[in-house]
């Protein structure tokens, strides 16, 4: 059983990329989205909080909203998947369920 | 004409995820029309709102990134960018559009409208401000 979380607050705004990390059971999928992308960035002081995590968790990036935002791929932490809307759909289907981290 | 004034516009937010860095930025163009004295700074996430390379084809929605550059030709060269908050977003100026207007008491020349200062440099420029808007 596992759950789909989507973050689309920045995580120096709030702490909802936090709140993920510390409450998604080992085996989920982390989505960020709008300006949830800014996690996905290396070099950050919140990169770190997501390299540890990613040994229990898979993080996933929304491109058109890294697009938009000018975050370009090569900045982002090495191991974090670049998805399209498509894929998005396709990972609401593959899991049980959703939690939307606002 | 009335006492010319110094406005700040204090700009915090990402652009897109929420409206307020359109809102700013039109507020600022309009302001500009009164000419008054213009300083803009960008803080927290609003140094993300001059991050070059936007394009927001896959979102269907405006990309207003282009209006900052326009910035110059309205009298708009004062644009404080807080370095501690590009530090801890990992960013440097070179990740920023480049921002330019030309000086008329200078034969015109081209000048950076981007000046990179301290918490502490921002927090003076803020007591310096008559008016401050917070976006």
């Amino acid at each position: 059983m596992s759950i789909l979380h989507t973050v689309n607050k920045s995580p120096f705004e709030r702490n909802s990329l936090e709140a993920c990390v510390r409450l998604a059971a080992k085996g989920g999928t982390v989505l960020m989205i709008e300006d949830g992308v800014y996690g996905a960035m290396k070099g950050t002081i919140k990169s770190d909080m997501v390299i540890n995590a990613m040994k229990d968790l898979t993080f996933c990036v929304l491109g058109p909203d890294l697009k938009a935002r000018g975050v370009d791929e090569a900045k982002l932490i090495e191991g974090v998947k670049v998805v399209e809307y498509s894929d998005f759909v396709n990972l609401t289907v593959e899991n049980d369920k959703a939690q939307a981290w606002l | 004409m009335s006492e010319i004034k110094k406005f700040m516009y204090v700009n915090r937010k990402a652009p897109y995820g929420t409206v307020y860095a359109w809102e700013s930025l039109e507020v600022v163009l309009i302001g500009a029309a009164f000419e008054q004295d213009v300083s803009l700074a960008f803080v927290d996430d609003g140094v993300y709102q001059l991050c070059k390379g936007q394009d927001t084809t896959g979102l269907g929605i405006k990309n207003f990134s282009a209006t900052y550059r326009a910035l110059g030709d309205y009298d708009v060269n004062k644009i404080f960018i807080e370095k501690e908050s590009l530090d801890a977003r990992g960013l440097t100026l070179d990740d920023l559009m480049p921002l330019k207007y030309e000086d008329e008491n200078d034969d015109w020349a081209e000048k950076d409208s981007i000046r990179v200062v301290s918490s502490q440099e921002l927090a003076e420029l803020f007591e310096q401000s008559d008016v401050l808007f917070n976006f």
